[in-house]
């Protein structure tokens, strides 16, 4: 792995348990890059199921959500957008539409004791619309959380948020829905992203999505990063002396091996500073 | 400034652009948007001094020795971006930072903007007798919370150090020339690993006592988190007033943003920033170092919080300056919004 500096040993305590979310894949096809999630039925049963880690999928419909059933997935995802204009250009329909779809998705997951998670995107902006209104995204949030999602993921899509939209943004939302049903998911093309998940943090939310090595560029902007790297978080909550019971360098390790992967550098900057360049 | 992406023109509504993004000037006092309103009911301050630290601490950093010419038009092009503090230059021997050997025709050569302050580094008073002849009329001394830092870095104790500090401070006290008082290594030391807040607090204190009126307190590997910056400050704030200390966050390990908020949480209104992130990190290869100043602006405009400076023109600085080092910027805002 390299050379780990003695600063980065001193602040980081070796006394981890490895217990994860993975998130492998979506049935979606027309997803963004259809190659990629094409094998997920294979993917979905070629992993090994370790016991006390959750594999959810995203399924945008309910054929998806019968593929990935059939492929073994006991947990799922539906993706809905707090701006019009995406959800259109995205997943080729209105948001009303598309929360009709995801109705028949999570009640037939419902009925089969399947947990399903709704993610909103856009919530702190959209790259068609610009601003978009803490009240839209409490909207959405809302209907999501009414048919049956057990968590709602908001999504800053495109990075733009900061700790002031952020707040403003889940003041709204928390007054309909509990912050234990809440998560954030931020994307760093603006660098922000740790400093809006602290806020979220301050405010209650204790579920956080990332990305291992900051894994995925932004489409809309060429050349900036996407996701928040999953080091750099644990970082920051190993700092703060939140439990999160993740091995920072565990995950390190599955990083580096993707990042060769995929050939690219990693977008981790704990990873940058920890390895020998 | 280079193509703005259609992207971000679908993203961003120029009148939005000019409300949210761009700061010109100290144009909207008085001006109550919802985003001001939230930082003066969530307890941020009003105003935050940004200083710039690029011209200095990033560029010595940098392996490619800039000419003379460019680091003057360099600090030229900040000076008309709003900022209004700027660190030039360091008073060292050229045998320890190549990269300020330059620093009489430097200090000599920029334009002094009206408004704009100019600070430089003296590590002693040969260096300081050299700066005031250059016309320098601010500089700043550079202490350690760690004994070893203190020691590989300027050849001297922390006592031995603040000895000599003491001399320059005096004779510019004597001279009514501002000085300023850095602490490094405040969160975290590469060779002695955990720095406790008390030693933070300890030298902090003999610098504003012999008359630094701002101590800058510097995570200077990068390895702090909010929950540290937090104990830290807690700590020297219990002996010197928020108002006379400041942050310098570098981004080592990505969380310099999420440490200046706390510390903007804490009362703290001042905060070191380089343009670009100008600068890597000595004691970890490959990685970053300052805090980028863009990605900063982004982060207080978004609080609502005044800062005087526009985005853009310092983009554009970030820009003439990583192409004179050759270098991608470390800004991910200036990613974001330039063609890549």
């Amino acid at each position: 792995m390299g050379n780990v500096p003695s600063a980065v040993k001193h602040c980081l305590s070796y006394q981890q348990l490895l217990r994860e979310h993975l998130w492998i894949g979506d049935s979606v096809a027309g997803a963004l890059d259809p190659a990629q999630m094409a094998d997920h039925t294979e993917v979905m049963k070629g992993i090994h199921k370790y016991p006390g880690v959750r594999y959810p999928v995203l399924t945008p419909n309910l054929q998806g959500f019968h593929h990935a059933v059939a492929a073994g997935a006991t947990e799922i995802a539906v993706f809905g957008a707090a701006s019009e204009s995406f959800s259109k250009k995205n997943i080729n329909c209105s948001i009303e539409e598309s929360m009709e779809k995801f109705e028949e998705v999570v009640k037939s997951a419902r009925h089969m004791n399947i947990p399903a998670r709704g993610y909103v995107s856009c919530a702190l902006g959209c790259p068609y619309e610009g601003n978009i209104t803490p009240q839209k995204v409490t909207e959405v949030s809302k209907r999501l959380y009414g048919m049956g999602c057990y968590e709602i993921s908001l999504g800053d899509t495109i990075g733009v948020g900061t700790p002031g939209s952020m707040k403003r943004m889940l003041e709204n939302v928390m007054k309909e829905i509990p912050p234990s049903a809440l998560a954030v998911h931020c994307h760093d093309t603006y660098g922000q992203a740790l400093a809006n998940i602290l806020v979220a943090l301050q405010m209650g939310i204790n579920v956080v999505d990332s990305a291992v090595s900051g894994l995925g560029g932004c489409p809309y902007a060429k050349g900036a990063s996407g996701n928040v790297a999953t080091e750099d978080l644990i970082y920051m909550l190993n700092g703060l002396g939140l439990n999160t019971g993740v091995n920072l360098y565990k995950v390190m390790e599955a990083g580096d091996f993707i990042c060769k992967a995929v050939n690219k550098t990693t977008n981790s900057k704990v990873a940058q500073a920890s390895f020998n360049a």
